[in-house]
């Protein structure tokens, strides 16, 4: 299992469900695993240059006193999920692509994005680089 | 405490999960085989993580600790 990629399909656009993304990414960069991350809809919406520090919001179930945990946890020192990407990245073998179809639909060009992503693909490039490693939608 | 000399601390007090991790990972890259690396954090997941990164990725956890809510680690680099 372990020379088998770890591969995220990213979907929700909200900072706590791309929090949890990066900490499943950078374990497993610390562990020597090749990651995959595809980014479709509103998380390839968060890795716009304009959007990528903006306030993203929380999932609905958050509520008002998860958004208060969350917010006492970032003035606590807890880095952005898009800096524990790049240090994922730094760390190791850590691939992000933009599915084609998001892009299209989105109306983004390449050149709108933030350097964490490496590029653009379509989904049967994803699952070729996936191989037989898990496949987790977040 | 062991007489071998610490090659290099990370101090990850304060950091919250995967980044005292996600530390050893960086800094043990540096270092020789046969060096240690000293890893202090207060994330309460770091006993589990710390023994299942070391047997994972093979650098032996040789000693750990935990003194007044602070874990202590120390790795050999294989």
């Amino acid at each position: 299992m372990d020379d088998e990629p770890l591969n995220l399909v990213l979907f929700s656009g909200t900072e706590d469900r791309l929090q949890a993304a990066a900490v499943m990414a950078s374990g497993a960069a610390a562990l020597g695993r090749r990651v995959n991350i595809f980014l479709q809809y509103w998380a390839l919406d968060a890795f716009r240059k304009d959007r990528i520090s903006a306030s993203l919001g929380l999932a609905p179930e958050a509520g008002e006193r998860g958004a208060a945990l969350v917010a006492e946890a970032a003035k606590a020192g807890q880095q952005p999920w898009h800096a524990t990407l790049r240090v994922a990245k730094e760390l190791g073998e850590l691939d992000i692509q933009a599915c084609s179809l998001s892009m299209d639909v989105l109306k983004i060009e390449e050149e709108d994005l933030d350097p964490l992503v490496d590029g653009v693909e379509g989904v049967t490039a994803f699952y070729l680089n996936a191989g037989d490693g898990h496949i987790i939608f977040i | 405490m062991s007489t071998e000399q610490i090659a290099q601390v990370v101090d990850a007090k304060g950091l919250s999960c995967p980044m005292p991790i996600v530390k050893t990972a960086q800094a043990i890259k540096g270092l020789a085989s046969g060096q240690l690396l000293e890893v202090l954090s207060t994330d309460p997941g770091s006993v589990k993580d710390f023994t299942a990164w070391a047997k994972s990725t093979g650098n032996p956890l040789v000693e750990q600790a935990e003194e007044g809510g602070v874990f202590r680690f120390v790795l050999r680099k294989k």
